[in-house]
């Protein structure tokens, strides 16, 4: 454990990739096989569902502090990471112990799950004896499922690249589904992950590929050369996804690297040849068009199918890339290639559940921009550009060519603070997370702010700090860790989406608000109303 | 009998002696506990202050009228007995100790109860209110010793050197750059100090402090000396023009608020060193128990907090609202604000 909190201080310390790099390396050829796979296992992403009840952990470690609950929570409020203030407040420790991870994990924590508060008691006491406030902070994050560090999986896979000498695209492969949680990490598959590539890499079992995933454009399109060169496709707001079918079974795979296939049965019964691999995008389809992803909502997260929901929100997969054809990887294909293998492949099935991610026909760039701006009437969120020689690569990786992702300017509306509450982890104590409001009519002296959404991303420190201070100086009212302030800020506040909704007060709610920036020029008179909101509407699907 | 320090709008005032404690508006009388910009203000008429204190104290304020009272000291003025106990802060800082018609009050500006090479420990003074600081009032902050941050803060250094990176230290110009100086000492290569820290050095040098040698910029002719180098500079430094002759360096903080994660990380440093001038929550309640004092009244910090908790273990306890730092629950906000005004922590 302790060797693993000092892998996870460096890593949390810098932001130097290459130093990143080197101290996973220095970790990974230090120890023992099994420790290093749980290592990979959580930070690769791998997430154990909890073990014990983050009310319990908070119940044990303000027993053994010796504080009062409301000490307790003032600390919390103050950290802002429940790990991080049990770490503190706990006792100093008493002794030192040295036990691997592997042995923490299947010995010490995994064991814990469903026992009884009791025993649960006695074993986090003494853990917590016996580790410094670093390895106490781990242990907690480990127990609680709120293990993260600023390295992605494609740093570790790098990492492990370098040091076995294995082409960092095979671990990758492999890697997939590790961190699904069906099946431990052990010293052996941590060693099958580093092995040397054996002649034919035969994809094994119904594992995905690793996504390749796009960037934003940020220049002007012209900028991109030939429109020729080009295949463009609707951007959709769905659930990426990807559909294996090997050994006469199939597999859904999210992004996530969950395996959603039995949340899908409308894309999971879609019949396919044998080792066959379809990347895309889950929709809700209703009347030929995308539903919004409020539709979409309604089916993740269900275990439970009715057939009432299956007819309300029937869902499709829109393919648009083939990876793998007759049990062959042809990531290395261009996508010129690929996409006429997807098209036979779309055709042949002849499902309605699977559906071909139409190209976009324009014979320049102006055209294209023009139909761009009809994404909204479409229910889409822009476009995609593909080059035509573009390989299918691994997560952000371009070298192989790019995927660009063009997306419509977002909704905008200008609207007042309201309510602040602190933040979490960097943000702690600070705050920076905040309630917008509109006007619900238009200048009267009867309006009133109504609140129609929270955003929390956007500014940056310096304008957070700004904030901060003047939401200390206009509290008016507290409830708990909410601050209700006389309303003197005006933000320009952008978003994804917009629909009606009953649930929410205003009557609307919006996807991915976020601050773009604060209005110092507008007094709160000028914020927006309700019915600029609910015009918006109107215009999406 | 009425309460013998009350909070007025100028500052802390001492009713019967008609004196300020670190007042934050100009008045005629101020005794200053140290000379931190949020306790030592321009523009009073008069100052009294600890000796070891009076150099730091005119060189930031300038000509003032001065008198410097050695520790422990009596002066009696309009009936109040006054005399300047060590608070172990930084240079010359001090408790104030007040006796009025056999009562005794003190209060303790800011302190920290473990000593340091640099300025005289401090001393628990026998009272029956104390008047304490709160910065770091919450059991979360409990320090380790500073030895072992030194030793940190040398293999930090050490390891930027074999890798040819130069280290920069960023922490307070003044108090923790000189104590930072007298733990570590130059062992591992030359140390370069910012304009703002030389100043202070020079300060500390002449009142009998031992420091290290040090550089400053212009001394240094080879430009490959830097990646051996330690440099100490202000948090004010970080992303001026100034650092960018030191190339690839690497970059650490020293300050109470490293403790916290999200502290370390808004601040953007390779390494938080958790090293603070200020006393933490053991510390504060060591202070306050050996003090005997049944009455505390909590002054900058988290107030609230403590005052609860000191009621709960059965003191009379209540709160002052004062301008040192900030006040209330904002601890790393403060620390933003603060940074740049070289003060805290």
């Amino acid at each position: 454990m302790r060797k693993f909190a000092c892998l996870y201080n460096e890593l949390d310390a810098t932001t130097a990739t290459t130093r990143k790099l080197d101290a996973l390396e220095k970790y990974f050829s230090a120890n023992e096989p099994g420790n290093a796979a749980w290592a990979v296992y959580f930070l690769a992403g791998g997430k154990p569902r909890q073990i014990v009840s983050t009310k319990l952990l908070r119940q044990f470690s303000t027993e053994m502090s010796g504080l009062p609950e409301w000490l307790f929570d003032e600390c919390y409020l103050a950290v802002g990471d429940l790990a991080e203030t049990i770490a503190h407040i706990l006792p100093p420790p008493e002794y030192e112990t040295d036990i691997g991870l592997a042995v923490w994990m299947e010995e010490r924590i995994l064991p814990l799950r469903g026992d009884k508060p009791e025993k649960i008691r006695a074993a986090l006491f003494d853990y917590w004896r016996g580790l410094d406030s670093q390895s106490r902070f781990l242990l907690i994050k480990l127990i609680s499922g709120g293990f993260r560090v600023g390295v992605s999986k494609l740093l570790v896979i790098r990492a492990l690249g370098e040091l076995s000498g294995t082409d960092h695209k095979v671990i990758a492969q492999r890697m997939m589904g590790w961190t699904d949680g069906a099946v431990l990490p052990s010293a052996e598959s941590y060693q099958k992950l580093i092995a040397p590539a054996s002649e034919h890499n035969a994809v094994e079992g119904g594992q995905p590929y690793p996504f390749f995933l796009s960037h934003p454009l940020q220049t002007d399109p012209h900028t991109l050369g030939d429109i020729r060169s080009w295949h463009a496709e609707w951007k959709y707001d769905g659930i990426r996804a990807q559909l294996v079918q090997r050994g006469g079974r199939r597999y859904l795979w999210s992004r996530g690297e969950d395996l959603i296939t039995d949340r899908f049965p409308e894309i999971s019964g879609i019949s396919l040849p044998d080792g066959t691999v379809i990347d895309g995008e889950i929709l809700v389809w209703k009347n030929g068009a995308p539903g919004s992803f409020a539709d979409l909502q309604r089916r993740i997260g269900r275990k439970m199918l009715s057939s009432g929901i299956l007819d309300e929100f029937p869902a499709v997969l829109i393919a648009f890339d083939l990876l793998e054809l007759g049990g062959r990887d042809i990531r290395g294909f261009v996508q010129l290639e690929r996409r006429a293998s997807l098209e036979e492949i779309v055709q042949g099935t002849g499902n309605s559940a699977l559906m071909l991610s139409p190209l976009i026909d324009a014979p320049d760039w102006q055209m294209l921009e023009v139909l761009r701006s009809s994404s909204r009437a479409r229910g889409v969120e822009g476009l995609m550009l593909k080059s035509i020689n573009a390989q299918y690569g691994v997560g952000r990786t371009k070298e192989g060519g790019v995927w660009w992702k063009w997306k419509l300017d977002p909704y905008t509306v200008d609207a007042v603070l309201v309510y602040a509450q602190r933040g979490h982890g960097r943000r702690a104590s600070l705050y920076t997370d905040y309630t917008f409001a509109v006007w619900s009519d238009a200048p009267s002296r009867e309006r009133k702010l109504v609140p129609f959404a929270k955003a929390y991303s956007g500014l940056t420190d310096r304008e957070i700090a700004q904030v901060d201070a003047i939401i200390r100086k206009t509290t008016i009212e507290k409830f708990g860790p909410v601050r209700g302030v006389t309303p003197t800020m005006v933000f320009e506040i952008g978003f994804e989406g917009i629909a009606r909704s009953s649930r929410h007060k205003s009557g609307v709610a919006v996807r991915f608000p976020r601050m773009l920036r604060m209005r110092n020029d507008k007094k709160i008179d000028e914020a927006d109303t309700l019915d600029t909101l609910k015009a918006m509407t109107r215009n999406h699907g | 009998m009425a309460d013998l320090v009350v909070s007025a709008k100028e500052g802390l005032l001492c009713v019967p002696g008609d004196f300020y404690i670190d007042p934050w508006l100009p008045v005629e009388r101020a005794v200053i506990t140290h000379a931190h910009a949020d306790h030592a203000r321009a523009g009073h008429a008069h100052y009294l202050t600890a000796a070891p204190g009076a150099a730091v104290l005119k060189s930031r304020l300038g000509e003032i009228s001065l008198e410097a009272l050695p520790y422990g000291k009596k002066i009696v003025h309009n009936g109040v007995t006054i005399s300047l106990h060590p608070a172990g802060h930084v240079l010359g800082s001090a408790q104030v100790r007040l006796e009025w018609h056999g009562e005794v009050w003190v209060v303790s500006g800011d302190y920290k109860l473990d000593p340091d090479g640099t300025c005289a420990p401090f001393e628990p003074v026998v009272c029956d209110a104390f008047i304490t600081e709160s910065t770091f009032g919450l059991p979360i902050y409990r320090w380790e010793a500073q030895q072992k941050i030194f030793d940190d803060i040398r293999h930090w250094w050490r390891r930027n050197a074999e890798e040819g990176r130069a280290s920069v230290l960023f922490c307070y110009a003044f108090g923790k750059a000189q104590r930072l100086l007298n733990g570590i000492d130059s062992v591992v290569g030359p140390i370069i100090c910012h304009g703002a820290v030389s100043e202070l050095n020079r300060i500390y040098r002449e009142s009998g402090v031992w420091l290290p040698p040090t550089l400053s910029v212009s001394d240094v002719s080879n430009k490959g000396d830097f990646s051996k180098a330690l440099i100490i500079a202000p948090p004010a430094a970080a992303g001026s023009p100034w650092l960018r002759r030191f190339a690839d360096y690497s970059d650490g903080f020293a300050s109470g608020w490293m403790l916290l994660r999200g502290a370390r990380r808004r601040r953007a440093v390779d390494r938080g060193f958790v090293l603070s001038d200020h006393a933490d929550w053991p510390g504060l309640m060591r202070a306050i128990k050996a003090t005997g004092a049944t009455r505390v009244i909590v002054t900058h910090g988290h107030v609230d907090i403590m005052v609860r908790w000191l009621r709960e273990i059965g003191l009379d306890a209540s709160g002052f609202s004062t301008e040192y730092g900030t006040d209330e629950d904002d601890n790393v906000a403060m620390n933003e604000a603060v940074a740049f005004k070289e003060s805290h922590a």
